[in-house]
C-alpha cells in the first residue's frame, strides 16, 4: 500500500514536472541564445494569468488560453526590442539587473491595474474533478495541462529540429560568429526565441490560473523554481531542462511523501547536490572552468 | 600696501562683523517667520504609526486594512480631529518580522509616532510588542490572531483587537457539533508551518481532543507553497472524514480551489479564513464552515452605513481587515479624546477599565484588563448554495452571533487557566 502511495506521488510529481517545464524551457531559450538572464521571466508569466483571465471575461476559457500567450509574446517583441538588445554583449551582471527590476516594476504595475487582492479565475466546469487510472487518483484538468504540455514541447523541438528556422537557432546557440559569418543575421532569430519563450511562460500563467492564486507577485514565486529547474538541467540543454523539470517535480514528492516539512527545500538540496557534483548541470554543456 | 594692510585689517574685520551681523538678522527673521509654523507643526498633527503586511502571503488583507484605516483618518479629520488636532496615520508595509521591528522602532524614535497600530502577522506583530515593550509606548494590535501574543508573549503595552485563535475555532467548532463533524469523527488537518498555524492547531486540537473527534493526521505546510497536489494526495490516502485547515492568507484559497479541482468527497472547514481569501477562492470552490471576526452582511446600523460608504468609495465591499482597522481607529481617538491626552500610561488605563466602545456590531466591545482582549461577537460562515449569489463577493452565507445573545461574550475567549498571561 504504501508503494502505491509513492508511485502516486511520483507520477503527479512528473505532471508537475511538466508544468514547471513550460516556464523552464522558455527561460533557458533566452539564455542559450541570447546569453542573456532574463529575471523577468516570472513577470510574463503573472501577465499571461491575468491577461487569461480578462480574455475570459469575454470570450471564455478556450480563447484566452489560446489569445493570451500571442498578447504576451507581442509584448515580448518590445521587451526584446527595446530592452534586451542592449545587453547581449554587456556584461552579464548588467542584464540580470535590468530584467530585476523589470519585474519589480511589473509586479508593481499590475498591483496598480488589477489590485492587491487575489483574483478568482474560474476552472471551466467539464474540467473539474478526478479520473481514476486504477488506484491513482488524477485531476481531469491537470491531465490536460499535461497535455497541453506535451503538444507544446513536441511542436519546439519540431520547430528546434526539423526547420531551416531551427537550424540558424541550433547553430546561434552553438556557433554564433560562424552563423554571422556564413551572412545570416541572428537578429530576428532571437526576437522570434524570445516571443517564443515568453508566450510560453505566459501559457503556464494562464493554465495554472484557475488552480492557483492569481496575485501581483505570482511572478517571484515561480520564478525561483524555473531558475532552478534550468540550472539543475544545464544552460543551453533542451533535454536537460525537460529532465530537470521533471525529476524537481519527482523529488519533491517523494519528500513530501516521507518528510513533509521538507517538501518545498528538496528541489534547493538537488539543486546543492548537482551542482557540486556536476556544475554543467545534468546534460549542459561543459564548463572549462569547473571541470 | 601697507595702507592697504590697515585698512584691510579694518576692512576685514568690519567685513566679518557686517557679514556676522547680516547672518544673524536673517536667521532672525527667518526664525520669527518660521518660528509659529514650526511651534504649530509640532503640535498640529496627532503621529499614528501604521505598519501591516502590503507584500507577502499576508499582502492582499493588509491592503484592505490600510483602506480602512485611511477610511477612519478621513472622517475623524473631517470631523475636527482628535482634540482639535488632526491625526496623521504613516501607514508602511511591515514586510517580515525583522523590518517590522526596525520600522516600529524608527517610527517612534525618529518619526514622531505617538502610538503604533496595525499588523496582521502573528510573528511580525510579536516584533513589534516587543519594540513597543522596550519603549514603553502603547501598541494597539489589530490584526494578528495568535493566541501566544496575549498569553504567554504578553505585555502591558499591548491592546488586541481581532480575535484569538481559541474564539476562532469555538466559533466555527460550535457550527461543526452542531452539523455532527466532529464526535467519533476521523480528523485530517493541514497546519501553516509558522507562529499562527501552530497556534491554530493547538487550540483545534484541544477543541477536537474536548469533543470526541480523533487526529489521524497533521501535515505543516510551508507558508510559501502554492501546489497542494501532494498534500491532497495523501489526503486521500488517508480518507478522513473531516479536512480541518490551519492555514492562513492565500494559502488558503490556493487549497481551497486545488481540493475543489480534485473532486474529493470529503467534508472540509478551517478555522480561519478572511473574506478576502474566500472571495479569491470564487464561487463553486469555497465550501465548508469557517468562523469571521466581522462580515459586510451584518445586520446593524453601523455596520450597513460602513459597509455603504466603503462601497462607494472602492467599488467592492470591505472585508473584515478593513473593517477592524477603522473601529480600532476610532477607537483610539475616542481614548485620546476621554482623556484628553496622547500619554501612553493614561491611554492603558482607559482601556484597562473595560471601557466600552461601538464596534459596529450588536453587542459593544470591550478590552479585557488581565490580558488586553478586546471581548467582542463572532461570526461561523459557509457558502449559499450554487446559484444564489449575486455577484462574485454575494457567494457567502453568514450565520448567526456567537456567542448568542443572552450568552457573556466571554465565553468564547480562553479563560485564565487556558490563558497564561501574567503582566
Amino acid at each position: 500500500m504504501q508503494l502505491l502511495f509513492l508511485l502516486e506521488q511520483v507520477v503527479n510529481g512528473l505532471v508537475l514536472g511538466g508544468y514547471y517545464l513550460l516556464i523552464a524551457l522558455g527561460l533557458s531559450l533566452i539564455f542559450s541564445v541570447g546569453g542573456v538572464v532574463n529575471l523577468a521571466h516570472g513577470a510574463f508569466y503573472a501577465l499571461g494569468a491575468y491577461a487569461s483571465l480578462e480574455i475570459a471575461k469575454y470570450l471564455g476559457f478556450g480563447p484566452a488560453l489560446v489569445l493570451s500567450p500571442l498578447a504576451v509574446s507581442l509584448l515580448g517583441i518590445l521587451f526584446e526590442r527595446y530592452l534586451l538588445r542592449r545587453f547581449y554583449t554587456a556584461d552579464p551582471i548588467l542584464s540580470l539587473l535590468v530584467t530585476f527590476g523589470l519585474a519589480m516594476v511589473a509586479e508593481q504595475v499590475i498591483r496598480m491595474i488589477w489590485g492587491a487582492s487575489p483574483l478568482a479565475a474560474a476552472m471551466p466546469a467539464g474540467f473539474k474533478g478526478q479520473l481514476m487510472l486504477g488506484d491513482f487518483m488524477f485531476s481531469r484538468y491537470r491531465l490536460f495541462l499535461l497535455a497541453v504540455v506535451a503538444v507544446v514541447l513536441t511542436g519546439l523541438w519540431l520547430l528546434l529540429n526539423k526547420t531551416s528556422f531551427g537550424r540558424v537557432v541550433r547553430a546561434g546557440i552553438q556557433r554564433p560568429d560562424m552563423v554571422a559569418a556564413l551572412g545570416i543575421r541572428l537578429q530576428p532569430y532571437m526576437t522570434a526565441v524570445v516571443m517564443l519563450g515568453v508566450g510560453m511562460a505566459a501559457l503556464a500563467g494562464a493554465l495554472f490560473a484557475p488552480i492557483a492564486v492569481v496575485h501581483p507577485a505570482m511572478g517571484a514565486e515561480i520564478i525561483i523554481v524555473a531558475f532552478v529547474v534550468v540550472v539543475i538541467g544545464g544552460l543551453g540543454s533542451f533535454w536537460g531542462v525537460v529532465l530537470a523539470a521533471l525529476l524537481v517535480g519527482v523529488v519533491r514528492g517523494i519528500t513530501i511523501h516521507f518528510v513533509p516539512a521538507a517538501g518545498e527545500a528538496s528541489m534547493y538540496v538537488l539543486m546543492f547536490l548537482v551542482l557540486l557534483f556536476r556544475p554543467r548541470g545534468l546534460l549542459g554543456e561543459r564548463i572549462e572552468k569547473f571541470e | 600696501m601697507t595702507n592697504d594692510k590697515k585698512d584691510g585689517n579694518c576692512s576685514i574685520a568690519s567685513e566679518s562683523r557686517r557679514k556676522i551681523i547680516k547672518a544673524g538678522a536673517t536667521v532672525a527673521g527667518a526664525l520669527a517667520l518660521g518660528f509659529p509654523a514650526i511651534v504649530r507643526s509640532q503640535s498640529d498633527k496627532i503621529k499614528i504609526g501604521h505598519l501591516t503586511p502590503l507584500t507577502g502571503f499576508l499582502g492582499a488583507l493588509g491592503a484592505y486594512a490600510q483602506l480602512g484605516i485611511k477610511m477612519a483618518e478621513e472622517e475623524i479629520n473631517r470631523a475636527g480631529g482628535v482634540m482639535g488636532r488632526q491625526l496623521d496615520v504613516m501607514s508602511e508595509d511591515s514586510v517580515n518580522p525583522a523590518t517590522a521591528s526596525t520600522k516600529a522602532q524608527r517610527m517612534l524614535e525618529r518619526d514622531g509616532a505617538t502610538v503604533l497600530m496595525g499588523e496582521i502577522n502573528s510573528a511580525s506583530a510579536l516584533t513589534i510588542m516587543q519594540v513597543a515593550d522596550r519603549n514603553k509606548r502603547l501598541f494597539m494590535q489589530i490584526g494578528a490572531r495568535s493566541d501566544a501574543l496575549r498569553g504567554k508573549n504578553c505585555n502591558r503595552y499591548t491592546f488586541h483587537v481581532d480575535i484569538p485563535v481559541t474564539v476562532m475555532v469555538n466559533a466555527a467548532g460550535q457550527a461543526l457539533l452542531r452539523d455532527g463533524l466532529v464526535k467519533g469523527k476521523r480528523i485530517y488537518s493541514l497546519t501553516a508551518d509558522y507562529l499562527f498555524g501552530h497556534d491554530l492547531s493547538k487550540a483545534a486540537k484541544n477543541f477536537f481532543a474536548a469533543n470526541g473527534g480523533t487526529h489521524i493526521g497533521d501535515e505543516l505546510i510551508p507558508t510559501d507553497v502554492t501546489d497542494f497536489s501532494p498534500y491532497l494526495l495523501k489526503i486521500r490516502q488517508a480518507k478522513p472524514d473531516l479536512v480541518a485547515t490551519n492555514l492562513a492568507g492565500n494559502q488558503v484559497t490556493n487549497f481551497v480551489k486545488q481540493y475543489a479541482e480534485f473532486g474529493l468527497p470529503y467534508a472540509i472547514a478551517g478555522f480561519n479564513l478572511n473574506t478576502a481569501d474566500a472571495w479569491a477562492a470564487g464561487e463553486g470552490n469555497l465550501a465548508g464552515i469557517w468562523p469571521t471576526v466581522w462580515h459586510h452582511e451584518l445586520d446593524t446600523p453601523g455596520s450597513k452605513a460602513f459597509a455603504a460608504e466603503f462601497r462607494k468609495k472602492h467599488n467592492q465591499p470591505p472585508e473584515n481587515h478593513a473593517w477592524i482597522e477603522y473601529v480600532s481607529l476610532k477607537m483610539m481617538a475616542q481614548a485620546m479624546n476621554e482623556t484628553k491626552s496622547t500619554d501612553t500610561e493614561k491611554l492603558i488605563a482607559y482601556f484597562e477599565k473595560q471601557t466600552q466602545f461601538d464596534i459596529l456590531k450588536a453587542r459593544k466591545g470591550y478590552f479585557r484588563s488581565w490580558d488586553h482582549q478586546l471581548i467582542q461577537e463572532a461570526y461561523p460562515f459557509t457558502v449559499k448554495p450554487k446559484g444564489q449569489a449575486k455577484d462574485k463577493w454575494d457567494f457567502l452565507q453568514f450565520g448567526a452571533a456567537v456567542p448568542a445573545a443572552n450568552q457573556p461574550l466571554e465565553i468564547i475567549n480562553p479563560s485564565k487557566d487556558q490563558n497564561t498571561c501574567v503582566f
